[in-house]
């Protein structure tokens, strides 16, 4: 049997992403890499709270930040891990289309998600004076809340390509660990930003 | 396939076939090849430390250089050295123990070392552009945000490439342990080297994010204007040392594990005896990974954490010396009443136990905070991590090679050489550290430019450095070995040693798709019980038939060296923002292999049949 015919069965099995072995390493791989992930999310959650009081006296947490754009920041994100989980729905039943046009949409809020996030930053470095360097707690505001925006910007960059690549083909045992793995990197992302909501601004306003 | 090609086509393919290599044992030597190179340039630098500190107010080297020579002593040894050499045995020996053909990940392997390689690089330009980094291995802030010139950014850079490569290599090896080991290979059926590459890569996973965010942070500070460090505006320099020894800590036993993983398979070979306490062996190296997060701060005793947060380090890293007193124990039972051969990997295993219990001692004297106000930053703390680094690591990669270099290429070692190198570098280990100790007790702080001449510290500096010109000795003898035996010595067959596990069953070196069938393992020391039962090798697990292997690709080597331009960069850029083109060409590299690698499906080939029959034919699957 060639690898055409292996990647591409008559009867798609039900977890296309786990039925050959790549797709299982790949699987196994990637919830590992997320373990790492966290340690490295987790040692930025840390130097922010060590150095959210630290403002040398210019913008706090209090001054700067507004819960409006921040909660509708997250019901967008939300929304895209909800939207990402009908995308892999259609996966498993084999509906290429379905899957395609679901993920489309999760980019699509991923997308919106980002604009905010660089609005919001352009916002307190131009109404604020508040910029990388203006304080410790400028740092690390910027850093921890940066890294998860690069994360989303590379999150949707991936989904893309992936989306694109597969578009004429559609789903096969070769591509569906892929696009699972992706929607796996976005559901942690969203994780991540649950605790930047929490740890940041909610605190950030009532602390 | 593509060793024949490369024997083709002369040097050239040969070169092209390494650099597209995603073949485990090839990468293996590639690992071995760097890291020793680093190994020989750490040692030099070593021995030029102990030249200035031979006599009283020494002017070999300049105060400065002095300072470059520690740090780059110090951060080659362990990430461009001591990593690298663990990572060539883990690559030769892991997918042979456990019955695989290959890595879970070949490409991410391949990946991996080039990432590491480049790093290493990074670093070591730094010598031949202004100034290598100053600020110690550890590099605190604010010693290090205030380092002049380029020194530090390299360290910087060049860590955070290697470190991405390691992180990859530890992610690989989880997988592989965890979803290829052979039918029947069980958990608790496999052997020890493999049990430690899998915690290894446990605390890889959870411990360089840690170094990689205190790296970030440090560029930031460094090159981007942020204020981490800055106190000024309300920095804290504390923050780095966390970091690192979250990092730090567990990188020590990075660094042992796997070779308490080696030497137990060795005392097992050449005792003629099945491991002692087994399970105990594999529960002792899992609580010595778990233990390993929960001490870092022992480093940190002096910093004013309190006595309450200095008594629970002190009690956490004093724990760690059961499990590890656990082992020293099963190791010298594994010996006890068995048929001890005494070759030259055994006379290392042998050595490494009084020596590393020696290191175990005086770590547990420095986990006594109290203590460790007069211990801290003097020479004590540097004879303690030389006994357990060198004493642990170094003599259990010597003892490693030994005992599987037949395996990687094909031929033992010559033996008498092999304990010629032995005994030098033994007494000179010895000779270079033990003093180092009562130097320390008598005040003499490390990382000191000179000593000052009437204060009772001539005669034991003079034995520390005669010690290390000793060890150099022992160094030498071993390459000559290597080269000795790859011109001179004869083949050596499968199965030298007389071993238990399964990379004894098939050729030396094996064919590049290992086992011609996968084996059907039965127990511990799988080759060991086909033995007794009077069988020749393994069964097989499956009949003979087509075997998939995956491809070779120039892109990992693509990837990193845009890492390597973009390096650049970001540390010039800080003089010259025109060098932020170099920046963003480097990172074009690298996203565009990314993305060529995502678009380009690489779905790997296949060996036939009639291919594998013939090389049976020529004795291949033995
Ligand atoms: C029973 C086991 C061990 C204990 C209780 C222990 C304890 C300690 C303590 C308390 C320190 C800090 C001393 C100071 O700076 O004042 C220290 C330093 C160190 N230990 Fe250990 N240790 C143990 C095993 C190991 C092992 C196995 C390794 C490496 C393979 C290792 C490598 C190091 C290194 C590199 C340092 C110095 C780092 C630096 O400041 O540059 N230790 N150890
Ligand atoms: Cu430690």
């Amino acid at each position: 049997m060639s690898h055409e015919d292996v990647l591409n069965p008559k009867h798609m099995p039900h977890d296309p992403e786990k039925a050959t072995l790549e797709g299982k390493n790949k699987f196994l791989a990637f919830w590992f890499f997320l373990g790492g992930e966290t340690v490295l999310f987790a040692s930025l959650f840390g130097t922010y709270i060590a150095l959210n009081s630290s403002t040398a006296g210019e913008n706090t947490p209090e001054h700067l930040f507004g819960l409006e754009l921040v909660f509708l920041m997250t019901m967008m994100l939300l929304t895209s891990s909800l939207t990402s989980v009908y995308a892999m729905y259609h996966m498993k039943n084999h509906d290429f289309r379905k899957m395609q046009t679901w993920l489309a949409i999760t980019v699509l809020l991923g997308l919106a998600f980002l604009g905010c996030e660089i609005y919001e930053f352009l916002h307190y470095i131009h109404e604020y004076e508040f910029t990388f360097g203006s304080s410790a707690f400028a740092s690390a505001f910027y850093t921890l809340v940066g890294f998860h925006g690069g994360h989303v910007l590379f999150g949707l960059s991936w989904i893309v390509t992936l989306m694109i690549r597969n578009q004429k083909r559609g789903l096969n045992l070769y591509n569906a660990p892929k696009f699972y793995i992706a929607s796996l990197y976005w559901h942690f992302i969203d994780v991540v930003w649950v605790f930047i909501f929490t740890v940041v601004y909610l605190m950030g306003k009532v602390g | 396939m593509s060793t024949t090609a490369a024997q083709k086509g002369g040097l050239g393919a040969a070169i092209w076939d390494y650099l597209t290599t995603v073949d485990h044992k090839k990468i293996a030597h590639l690992y071995l090849v760097a890291g020793g190179l680093f190994f020989l340039i750490g040692g030099l630098e070593a021995m030029l430390i102990r030249i200035q500190l031979m006599k009283p107010d020494n002017n070999f080297l300049a105060a400065g250089l002095y300072n470059e020579m520690i740090t780059m002593h110090g951060t080659t040894m362990i990430f461009l050295a001591a990593m690298p050499l663990i990572f060539a045995l883990m690559n030769a020996v892991v997918p042979l123990q456990i019955g695989a053909r290959d890595v879970a990940f070949p490409f991410l392997n391949s990946l991996g070392f080039w990432l590491f390689l480049f790093g290493g690089l990074m670093l070591n330009v730094s010598w031949f552009t202004g100034g290598a980094p100053d600020a110690g291995w550890t590099n605190y802030a604010p010693l290090s945000t205030t380092s002049p010139g380029h020194g530090v950014d390299y360290y910087v850079m060049g860590l955070q490439i290697s470190g991405a490569g390691t992180l990859i290599g530890g992610i690989n090896f989880l997988v592989t342990i965890v979803n290829m080991r052979a039918p029947g290979m069980t958990y608790m059926r496999m052997p020890l080297f493999t049990w430690s590459t899998l915690v290894t890569s446990t605390l890889i996973l959870f411990a360089f994010p840690a170094l990689t965010v205190g790296l970030f942070l440090m560029m930031f500070d460094r090159m981007f204007g942020a204020a981490f460090f800055d106190v000024a505006k309300g920095g804290n320099v504390i923050i780095w040392e966390h970091l690192f020894w979250i990092f730090g800590h567990p990188e020590v036993y990075i660094l042992i594990l796997p070779l308490f993983g080696a030497f137990s398979d060795i005392f097992s070979t050449f005792s003629k005896k099945r491991l002692f306490g087994y399970s105990a062996m594999v529960f002792a190296t899992v609580l010595i990974g778990f233990l390993g997060f929960m001490v870092w701060a022992h480093h940190m005793f002096t910093v004013g954490m309190g006595p309450i947060a200095n008594s629970i380090f002190a009690v956490a890293t004093m724990a760690i010396a059961v499990p590890t007193g656990i082992k020293i124990f099963n190791w010298l039972f594994t010996m006890w009443g068995g048929q001890i051969r005494m070759t030259s990997a055994m006379l290392w295993s042998v050595a490494f136990i009084p020596s590393f219990t020696i290191g175990g001692m005086t770590g547990v004297m420095l986990a006594a905070a109290a203590a460790d106000f007069q211990y801290h930053d003097t020479y004590f703390v540097v004879g303690h991590f030389h006994y357990v680094i060198v004493g642990g690591v170094v003599f259990g990669i010597f003892a490693a090679l030994h005992y599987w270099w037949p395996k990687m290429f094909g031929k033992v070692l010559n033996e008498k050489l092999g304990k010629l190198a032995f005994w030098p570098f033994f007494i000179g280990f010895h000779l270079t550290f033990f003093i180092q100790h009562f130097l320390g007790l008598m005040g003499m702080p490390r990382r000191y430019w000179v000593f000052l001449e009437g204060q009772g510290l001539e005669a034991g500096n003079m034995i520390s450095t005669i010690g290390a010109f000793l060890m150099a000795i022992g160094s030498v003898i071993f390459l000559i070995n290597v080269v000795y035996t790859a011109v001179k010595e004869k083949k050596a067959d499968g199965d030298p040693w007389d071993g238990r596990t399964l990379e004894w069953t098939m050729a030396s070196p094996p064919p590049h798709y290992n086992f011609v069938q996968t084996p059907l393992v039965r127990g511990l020391d799988p080759l060991w019980v086909e033995k007794t039962e009077g069988k020749e090798g393994m069964t097989p697990a499956e009949p003979l038939g087509d075997i998939h292997m995956p491809n070779a690709s120039i892109l990992p080597f693509t990837m990193s060296i845009g890492l390597f331009i973009a390096g650049f960069g970001f540390i010039y850029q800080t003089d010259d923002k025109t060098w932020l083109v170099a920046s963003v060409i480097g990172m074009a590299i690298t996203f565009g292999s990314m993305l060529t690698r995502s678009l380009k499906d690489d779905l790997g080939h296949h060996i036939h049949k009639e291919e594998l029959e013939e090389d049976i034919k020529k004795g291949v699957g033995k």
